[in-house]
């Protein structure tokens, strides 16, 4: 499952989806708001996307983890718009027959999210606002 | 289009230019650095052709949709 949306979501009805007989561990990352970046509080951050693109890059990552670590299913819910310290912002979950395999294939989707995924999060903060700077892929 | 910050510096998020035949992706690069001034001081600008990243070399085609961005924030 490949998702991007507005709504939050709920670890447990995306593991509902994801969980098949043959597998023995999962890995679930959840990536929340942090209130604070660069010494600076942060009231909200904001979310934009490319929506297209994000969906293509996301489909071709989950497709090498699962051919490269040969984890069963990869799972990614990726939140846009609005959000409040603390809220959900991405879960990755990844199931697979073991437990070595579903880790590495996690750090590798969420390690190419951050490169690859046209996201962008815009910092609210007392002092103004501020644009994340990424990774070059 | 133009997303993130590239949005606020150019004031659009997409415009049509007119480009000769054979114009590349860096053709197009520096064509709209001239036209947004505050484009010109950005550090690492990426680029993608129809929603997949491309080279400065691309030779672009009529109706191509090129998106400039910075690096990206997510996860």
């Amino acid at each position: 499952m490949i998702e991007i949306t507005r709504e939050d979501f709920s670890v447990d009805e995306a593991l509902g989806q994801l969980l098949t007989s043959g597998m023995g561990a999962v890995v679930t990352f959840v990536g929340v708001v942090r209130g604070e970046s660069k010494g600076r509080k942060v009231e909200r951050i904001e979310i934009q996307v490319y929506e297209e693109m994000a969906l293509k890059q996301l489909k071709a990552i989950r497709n090498e983890a699962m051919e490269r670590f040969g984890v069963e299913e990869v799972a990614v819910i990726h939140r846009v718009g609005s959000l409040e310290t603390s809220d959900n912002i991405m879960m990755i979950a990844v199931g697979a027959s073991h437990r070595a395999e579903a880790f590495d294939a996690c750090r590798y989707v969420l390690e190419n999210i951050k490169r690859r995924v046209p996201i962008w999060k815009k910092e609210i903060t007392p002092e103004g606002e501020f644009w994340a700077e990424g990774e070059k892929p | 289009m133009y997303f993130a910050s590239y949005r606020e510096l150019t004031g659009l998020a997409e415009e049509e230019v007119e480009l000769s035949e054979g114009s590349t992706v860096g053709a197009l690069m520096e064509n709209v650095k001239r036209l947004h001034e505050p484009l010109q001081d950005v550090k690492r600008m990426l680029v993608a052709v129809n929603s997949e990243f491309a080279e400065p070399g691309i030779a672009l085609r009529e109706g191509d949709v090129v998106a400039f961005f910075p690096p990206v924030s997510g996860g």
